[in-house]
């Protein structure tokens, strides 16, 4: 980020367009909420991209007056990953739903990801095919009732958090559509994060699924459901703070605070380095445990795919010296035919 | 005293076991005559396994060169030498070697168990059934081992696998070869096992001995250096010459290349000889799969770089989306096809050019790209260059065939000596926020303006969704979509002001035009050039444009009373000739995984002229 960071506004990454989403999506809260995290960033909008994929949230680079690609399903990250590599000086962002990048998109996604690229991956899931009409999606619940599965769905849903931190994502978080604040907090250390970043939006489609994240997003709700992740602190959560994960062997459960002898020094306590606590974090979900939000894993240090690539360029030229075409067309043996 | 026969052309060919070495033996050869002056063209043929079980047919590797002291366009349709390392290579070539043909062998691995490996009864060797040929059947396994007796930092097998280079040896002596390169050649290649540098060398020239101390061989052969062009040469396969190419055509213009891809044969050396450029500007990219490897490439082409993607026919059939997106969004996009046997997994190894109508179609929509395709191994380069230029210069999909055949063989190229002999590109990147739109086109090429993101003011949005003419909105509007398939097309019909006319080699009307594209170019030309020294009235021209095609198509075939037109599918520029053009196109057809013969092509000519 440049040392005068420009002062930003909202307003000024506002595009002319007309936003098209059903009245009451989370794509609204998100899109409101993005704006102003890109205003936060202190970087000017002709230093942004946003690439997506296809589906409702793929309109959203319409929506953003930065440069923008809406490309073919699934295929975002992939795109992206090119574009990065060929301009690592651009914020590369990249939007799509659970369908997008966990179904078309998955070998996509798996690969930008364990490939530590720096793009940002946001994933808008509402566990739904929106766009098309109500399909049953790769995140959607066994015995989910939709068009194509009008007996319940069979499939096992795919966890996208776990499914990022078995990619080698050196960046993983979840946040909500409608948590400005959290969702802004989440956003800006995604967006500091050198290498791939994914992030999963619990977001909601009123028309196909409304709701569906409700018992965690719920304003009522939350606080029971949701256990938010903070840094190198023990993992609590319930309306007083009360309740806690506490890890044996390998076995989560949760406590009270003070109930059975159970001390503050007996939770768990998160650490964004730890592998295994973020994967074993990804897996707790309600009704058992509440569903963890916040920063699953954060790993810095590592050389991002787009500086690995332009090191070596260096490396090459500084060896070889820089390329002379009539020189490599004049390789290997010749020979010379006289006058 | 030993005799010298003078040939003005021969073809040679090495075979034996993928693991023998008949590819490095055939490129030593194929480097000794380049050195020398001959014209030439090569034809390696790989199995399909990696490695098949030694002593099989499946595993049989071969490699032809034709060398000569005049111009020739082919490999040859038949040996006049054939090299058998062993009974499987014997018995899947000897049926292209002509009788009274000189065949070697290596008699020692004529034994019981090879002999039934490759399904012979008995010993051919012995059994007089190769009485036709002119046979020599030299131990040269047990010889090599001899000759490499005093070498005991080397294992019996390391020394047993030095008798590709006695064989060798043996090929030099016999037309008359100096060794010096191949000597040269071997210190580099084993740089850092000097041992073997020194064992091959041995044991090639001990074959060269052998053949000037055996009464066996009597007569040897010369064939004198071809009275080329004046010009400095190499010799090049058409994957390097391609890679060049497009290497070329980004140094010229100034702006990086990125190439995307997919391992996939043949067109994975494209790869690697791009990853060994990286101090040229350039940028490889091994994608996932063939859909991630198209879209990194027009995600890089989004950034103000030369997007290239490469690959062969079912990997093209995994980018049809993604270049339908860049027909779309109208970005430059070079796809490069290396054409081989299909359908769906078809025969990697075997050349085919059953792509030309995927290449022209092969898209959902009304989806017009360019296509070009090489017709020689060192045509590759021109023709890469020129996808690189066309893409740039109309903001368009290009995508350029070429084959396995041509991928894999080569030829001499003559070197273009300065710069200043290669063409122009420019690409001037769009920076001027004043009234940008960024659908808005250039009023003589229909291209629209290529804007680096990071430049301020012009930021825009772009996608698959159709949009508005000018301001790239999206719009269902009726007549706008109408308006903006028209566009995209005609932007690429206007590309024919890039494509120079077609030119006849012949004359220029009368009985018969033989017309072809692709790497059919050097049959069709040998065929046409005897049929024409034979007196027949036949006209050759070669397509290297095949969408938009050159202006003056249609009043070159309206010239001749029939046209030939050779392809190795079942008629696909035939088809898009007739449709396009109403003229009754005959075709001449082979889809055997191999390149036409000469003497194929010549007779359709006969029975048609
Ligand atoms: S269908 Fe659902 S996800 Fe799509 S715009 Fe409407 S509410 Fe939002």
């Amino acid at each position: 980020m440049s040392q005068q960071a420009p002062v930003l506004d909202k307003k000024h990454f506002e595009s002319d367009q007309q936003v098209r989403w059903c009245p009451g999506c989370g794509d609204y809260a998100i899109l409101a909420s993005m704006l102003k995290v890109f205003a936060e960033m202190g970087v000017d909008r002709e230093k942004i991209a946003i690439v997506s994929g296809i589906g409702c949230a793929a309109r959203f680079p319409y929506y953003v007056n930065t440069y923008g690609f809406h490309t073919i399903h699934g295929r975002a990250p992939a795109i992206a990953t090119g574009l990065k590599i060929a301009r690592p000086d651009l914020h590369v962002w990249v939007v799509g739903g659970d369908g997008d990048l966990l179904s078309i998109g998955g070998n996509h996604f798996l690969h930008a990801l364990r490939r530590n690229v720096t793009i940002k991956i946001l994933c808008f899931d509402n566990r739904i095919y929106g766009l098309t009409k109500g399909q049953t999606s790769p995140t959607s619940e066994v015995g989910k009732v939709t068009k194509t599965t009008p007996l319940g769905s069979l499939d096992r849903p795919v966890n996208p958090i776990s499914l990022a931190l078995a990619s080698e994502a050196t960046f993983v978080a979840r946040t909500a559509d409608t948590w400005g604040n959290h969702f802004r907090e989440v956003m800006l250390a995604a967006a500091a994060h050198e290498g791939s970043a994914f992030v999963q939006i619990l977001q909601n489609c009123v028309v196909f699924n409304e709701d569906s994240w409700e018992p965690v997003v719920g304003r009522d709700r939350r606080e029971e459901n949701a256990l938010f992740l903070e840094n190198g602190k023990p993992l609590r959560f319930g309306r007083n703070k009360d309740k806690g994960i506490r890890i044996r062997g390998s076995d989560p459960e949760v406590v009270t605070v003070g109930e059975g002898g159970v001390a503050e020094g007996d939770l768990a306590v998160h650490d964004e380095k730890d592998e295994s606590l973020a994967y074993l974090l990804s897996r707790l979900e309600p009704p058992r445990f509440p569903m963890p939000v916040g920063i699953f894993r954060r790993v810095g240090g590592l050389v991002a795919l787009e500086k690995g690539i332009a090191s070596q360029r260096e490396e090459a030229t500084r060896k070889k010296g820089k390329g002379d075409v009539m020189k490599l067309i004049h390789s290997g043996e010749l020979w010379t035919v006289k006058r | 005293m030993k005799q010298l026969e003078h040939r003005d052309r021969v073809v040679i060919r090495f075979a034996g076991d993928s693991g023998d070495g008949m590819q490095i033996t055939g490129t030593q050869f194929t480097n000794t005559a380049a050195l020398l002056g001959n014209d030439l063209a090569t034809f390696p043929d790989y199995p399909a396994e990696i490695r098949a079980p030694a002593g099989t047919l499946p595993g049989v590797s071969g490699f032809q060169v034709h060398f000569a002291s005049d111009d020739i366009f082919t490999p040859g349709d038949a040996p006049d030498v054939l090299i058998a390392m062993n009974p499987a290579a014997l018995k899947v070539n000897l049926k292209d070697l002509p009788r009274n043909g000189i065949l070697i062998l290596d008699a020692d691995e004529f034994n019981k168990r090879n002999l039934k490996m490759a399904g012979y009864e008995s010993n051919p060797v012995e059994d007089g059934s190769l009485a036709g040929y002119r046979l020599f059947a030299v131990p040269l396994t047990s010889r090599t081992e001899t000759a490499l007796a005093a070498f005991d930092n080397l294992t019996v097998k390391e020394k047993r696998r030095c008798k590709n280079f006695y064989a060798l040896g043996m090929a030099y002596w016999l037309f008359s070869r100096s060794m010096d390169s191949t000597v040269e050649a071997l210190k580099q290649r084993f740089a850092k096992k000097p041992q073997y540098a020194e064992a091959n060398t041995v044991a090639m020239k001990a074959g060269y001995a052998y053949c000037e101390a055996s009464e066996e061989f009597q007569v040897r052969y010369e064939v004198p250096p071809a009275p080329t062009k004046p010009g400095t040469y190499r010799n090049i396969i058409g994957n390097e010459a391609l890679a060049i190419g497009l290497v070329a055509a980004a140094g010229r213009a100034g702006v990086p290349l990125f190439y995307g891809s997919y391992p996939i044969t043949p067109a994975s050396d494209i790869l690697q000889y791009l990853a060994g450029y990286k101090n040229f500007d350039v940028t490889t990219f091994q994608a996932e799969d063939e859909i991630a490897a198209v879209g990194s490439a027009i995600g890089a082409s989004f950034g103000g770089a030369i997007g290239v993607t490469g690959s062969s026919g079912p990997g093209i059939a995994l980018k049809g989306e993604a270049i339908g997106l860049a027909v779309m969004v109208e970005l430059p996009l070079v796809i490069v096809n290396v054409q081989r046997a299909g359908p769906s997994t078809g025969m990697p190894t075997k050349t085919e050019q059953a792509d030309l109508l995927q290449a022209v179609f092969g898209r959902n929509g009304e989806s017009p790209v360019v296509v070009l395709a090489a017709s020689t191994p060192s045509n590759c380069f021109p023709m890469a260059f020129e996808a690189v230029r066309i893409a740039t210069k109309y903001m368009v999909p290009v995508i350029l065939l070429s084959d396995g055949y041509l991928a894999n063989g080569s030829e001499p190229w003559r070197l273009p000596e300065g710069i200043g002999d290669l063409p122009e590109v420019r690409i001037p990147f769009h920076t001027d926020p004043k009234d940008f739109k960024p659908y808005r086109r250039d009023a003589a090429t229909l291209a629209r303006a290529w804007v680096k993101p990071g430049t301020p003011g012009l930021e825009h949005r772009i996608g698959g969704l159709e949009k508005q003419d000018q301001t790239g909105n999206v719009s269902y509007d009726a007549a706008n979509h109408q308006k903006m398939v028209q566009l995209r097309q005609e932007k690429v019909q206007r590309v024919v002001a890039d494509v120079p006319d077609l030119k006849v080699h012949g004359p220029d009307r009368g009985k018969l035009l033989v017309i072809g594209w692709g790497s059919t170019f050097g049959a069709i030309h040998s065929a046409v050039r005897l049929a024409q020294a034979d007196g027949l009235k036949v006209a050759q021209a070669h397509l290297h444009h095949l969408n938009p095609f050159p202006a003056n198509l249609g009043e070159v075939l309206a010239r001749y009373d029939r046209v030939l037109c050779p392809e190795m599918n079942t008629g696909q520029l035939r088809m898009l000739l007739r449709a396009r053009y109403l003229v009754d196109v005959q075709g001449l057809n082979k889809i055997e995984g191999q390149p036409f013969r000469v003497r194929e092509v010549l007779t359709r000519i006969q029975e048609m002229a």
